[in-house]
C-alpha cells in the first residue's frame, strides 16, 4: 500500500551550517515502528537526491515517537550566506512529508494506515 | 508541596513579538522572564553596528521592552536573564541603567553583566599559540579568512549567570552565551544544583531548548493540527515550572491562545537537533533519548527522565567573517503561461550578465508559486495564475553585484509580457556575513561578572 508521510507523521526543521535537520513525528504513537522501518536513511537520501548535495544521517527517539535526519549540503552553502528563499531550512520538514512510502499491505491494514491515492 | 520555580521565555529571536515579554510579566505569577536575542548571524550585525558607533552592538529592543517589564522587577522581585548585551554587554546595562533611572524603586535594580565571550581581541594570540580555529565543518583553518572576520564569540554556558544571580542582581545581561543558559542558570542558583549533577542539569537545558525559541512550543510554527489551534493571535508565550529533581511541566499564562500539548512540545525537542544521544553545552551534554514526556492536563505538558554526563574540555565559538556582497531580485509574471514567462526572462538575464563579463560566485534562480521551497519534489500545475521571478547573485566584486541590480527593470520592457511587481525598485546589495563555528579551549575563556547599579 503507498503511504504519503504527510498522512502519518508530523515534522519541524531547522538549520545548522549548511545542514538542515528534520525531526519526523508519528501522528499516532503506534505508527512510529511503521516510520522506524520503512522511513530509512536510504530512502530519505532518495528523496532528496536531487535538492542536497551531501549525506542523510538518521537517528531515532522512540521515546519521542520520532526520527531526526540530518541533510547535508542542504542550504546552499549556510543560511547567513545562501541565496535561497528556505535559507534556515523552515521547509525542509514539509518537503519530508511529501514522501511515499511502500508498506505491505497486511501490515498497512493492521496499522489502520491512510492509503494514499495519487 | 515542594518548591516550584517558574520561568518564562519572552522572546525568540531578536525580533520576535514587542508584547511578549510584558506579557509575560503581567499575565500570571512568574519568577524569573529570560529573553533570547542572538541567533548565529545576530553578532556580526551587532559588530558592524558598534564599529559605526561606539554605544550600540546590542539588542535595542530590550531596553524598550523592559521598560514594560520594570515595574515587575523592582516591585515584584521578577529577575530576568537576557543576552541582549550582544557585543556590547555593558553598553546594553548602561542603557538599560539611564532608563530605570527615572523609574519607582529604581534603586533596588541591580544589573549583573557578563563579559569575556568576546574573542576578537585575543584572536591573533589564539592563533599565534596553536589555536587553529579549524571550521567545525570543513577543518579549514581560521588563517584563510582572518583579515576577513568581524567578531569571534565564545558560547559560555550557565556559571557566570549563577554568579550574577548569587550576587544579587535582578537583571542578567550577558553577550554571547548559549541560550539554555539562560534557563539553567536560575535554576542552578534557586536550587543550588552542584555543576557536576548531570542528570538535573541536562533537565535544565532540556527546559532551555524547549522555551528558547518562544511561542514555537506554544502552538506557533506548530504543524500537528495546525487548524485547530486557538487564537494565535492573543498566543501565550511559554512557561516552565521546574521542580527540584529537574522534572518540569511546559504551560503558559492561562486566557491566552495557542496550545501546549504533547505533539507540539516534542515538535520543539527535534528543532534543530542534531545527534539526539548529544546534545553538547558548555554545562552538559544532554541525552534527549532519555526524555519522557507526558500530558498534565490542558496546555501542560510534564518532561521528567532526562539523563546528562560530563561536558567537553571545549567551547563553542562563533565567528563571523566578510564573505562578499549579494542582491537578491523580483517581478510577478501573469497568466497566461506565467511559468515559461518567467524561465525566459531568467534566461535573458543571464545572457545579458554573461555579455557584460560579470563575474559571479552564483546566480541562483527560484519559481516563487512553484518551485521556491520545495524545488524538484512538488509537481507543478498546469495553469498557474502567476510566478514570482527571484533572482540572485552573489559575487566578491561589489560592481558586478551592482550592475545586476540593474538587469531587472529593464526586464519590465525588453522582456516577455504580463510582467509586474516592480515597484520596490531596485535591488539592494547587501554585504554577505558568514558563520565560522569553531571550537577553543575552555581555559583560554574567563567569563567575568560586574554588578552595576543606578
Amino acid at each position: 500500500m503507498k503511504v504519503r508521510l504527510l498522512d502519518i507523521a508530523h515534522a519541524r526543521s531547522g538549520d545548522k551550517g549548511d545542514t538542515a535537520n528534520v525531526g519526523l513525528i508519528a501522528l499516532r504513537d503506534e505508527w512510529y515502528p511503521i516510520l522506524d522501518r520503512y522511513v530509512t536513511r536510504q530512502r530519505v537520501a532518495e528523496h532528496f537526491a536531487n535538492v542536497i548535495t551531501g549525506s542523510v544521517e538518521r537517528f531515532e527517539l522512540p521515546n519521542l515517537f520520532a526520527l531526526n535526519f540530518l541533510l547535508h549540503g542542504a542550504l546552499g552553502g549556510g543560511g547567513t550566506i545562501t541565496l535561497r528563499t528556505d535559507a534556515q531550512a523552515k521547509v525542509y520538514s514539509s518537503a519530508l512529508l511529501r514522501l511515499v512510502i511502500d508498506v505491505p499491505d497486511a501490515e498497512a491494514r493492521a496499522a489502520k494506515l491512510p492509503e494514499h491515492r495519487a | 508541596m515542594s518548591r516550584i520555580v517558574r520561568i518564562a521565555a519572552g522572546q525568540g529571536f531578536w525580533g520576535d513579538w514587542l508584547e511578549a515579554p510584558r506579557r509575560q510579566v503581567e499575565g500570571g505569577p512568574i519568577d524569573y522572564l529570560m529573553l533570547d536575542y542572538l541567533a548565529e548571524v545576530t553578532m556580526s550585525i551587532l559588530q558592524k553596528q558598534m564599529q559605526r558607533d561606539p554605544m550600540a552592538g546590542y539588542a535595542r529592543d530590550f531596553i524598550t521592552q523592559m521598560e514594560g517589564v520594570l515595574p515587575a522587577v523592582l516591585e515584584r522581585g521578577v529577575r530576568v536573564t537576557a543576552n541582549a548585551g550582544g557585543v556590547n554587554p555593558l553598553g546594553c546595562a548602561d542603557a538599560l541603567l539611564a532608563m530605570a533611572r527615572g523609574a519607582k524603586h529604581h534603586d533596588r535594580l541591580r544589573v549583573g553583566v557578563v563579559t569575556g565571550d568576546d574573542l576578537l581581541p585575543h584572536l591573533d594570540s589564539l592563533l599565534a599559540s596553536g589555536h587553529a580555529l579549524a571550521h567545525m565543518e570543513t577543518g579549514e583553518p581560521l588563517a584563510a579568512i582572518r583579515d576577513r572576520v568581524l567578531s569571534a564569540n565564545a558560547y559560555v554556558g550557565a556559571p557566570p549567570i549563577v554568579e550574577a544571580l548569587a550576587r544579587g542582581a535582578n537583571v542578567v545581561v550577558t553577550g554571547r552565551c548559549t541560550d539554555t543558559a539562560l534557563i539553567l542558570a536560575p535554576l542552578m542558583h534557586e536550587f543550588q544544583w552542584p555543576t557536576n549533577d548531570w542528570d538535573r542539569l541536562a533537565s535544565g537545558i532540556v527546559a532551555g531548548h524547549i522555551v528558547e525559541c518562544g511561542a514555537q512550543s506554544t502552538g506557533g510554527n506548530c504543524a500537528y493540527d495546525w487548524r485547530s489551534i486557538p487564537n494565535l493571535e492573543n498566543i501565550g508565550f511559554p512557561i516552565v515550572e521546574v521542580a527540584e529533581d529537574g522534572s518540569f511541566v511546559v504551560t503558559k499564562h492561562p486566557g491566552t491562545g495557542g496550545r501546549v500539548d504533547v505533539h507540539g512540545v516534542t515538535e520543539q525537542l527535534v528543532y534543530e537537533m542534531g545527534d539526539p544521544h548529544e546534545y553538547i553545552t558548555p554545562d552538559v551534554i544532554a541525552d534527549f533519548t532519555t526524555i519522557r514526556i507526558s500530558s498534565d492536563g490542558t496546555d501542560r505538558v510534564r518532561v521528567a527522565g532526562v539523563h546528562g554526563k560530563p561536558p567537553t574540555d571545549k567551547l563553542k565559538i562563533s565567528i563571523a567573517y566578510r564573505a562578499g556582497y549579494k542582491a537578491v531580485g523580483t517581478l510577478v509574471y501573469a497568466w497566461p503561461d506565467a511559468l515559461a514567462k518567467a524561465q525566459e526572462a531568467d534566461r535573458i538575464i543571464r545572457a545579458r550578465l554573461a555579455s557584460l563579463g560579470l563575474a559571479f560566485d552564483l546566480i541562483h534562480t527560484e519559481y516563487v508559486g512553484a518551485t521556491a521551497t520545495h524545488g524538484p519534489l512538488a509537481a507543478i500545475p498546469e495553469d498557474l495564475p502567476e510566478v514570482q521571478l527571484r533572482i540572485g547573485v552573489r559575487s566578491n566584486d561589489r560592481r558586478a553585484v551592482e550592475r545586476f541590480t540593474r538587469e531587472i527593470a529593464p526586464l519590465v520592457l525588453t522582456g516577455p509580457p504580463g510582467v509586474t511587481g516592480y515597484a520596490g525598485g531596485r535591488p539592494k546589495v547587501e554585504e554577505v556575513v558568514a558563520y565560522w563555528p569553531a571550537l577553543v579551549d575552555k581555559s583560554v575563556v574567563s567569563p567575568r561578572v560586574s554588578i552595576l547599579t543606578t
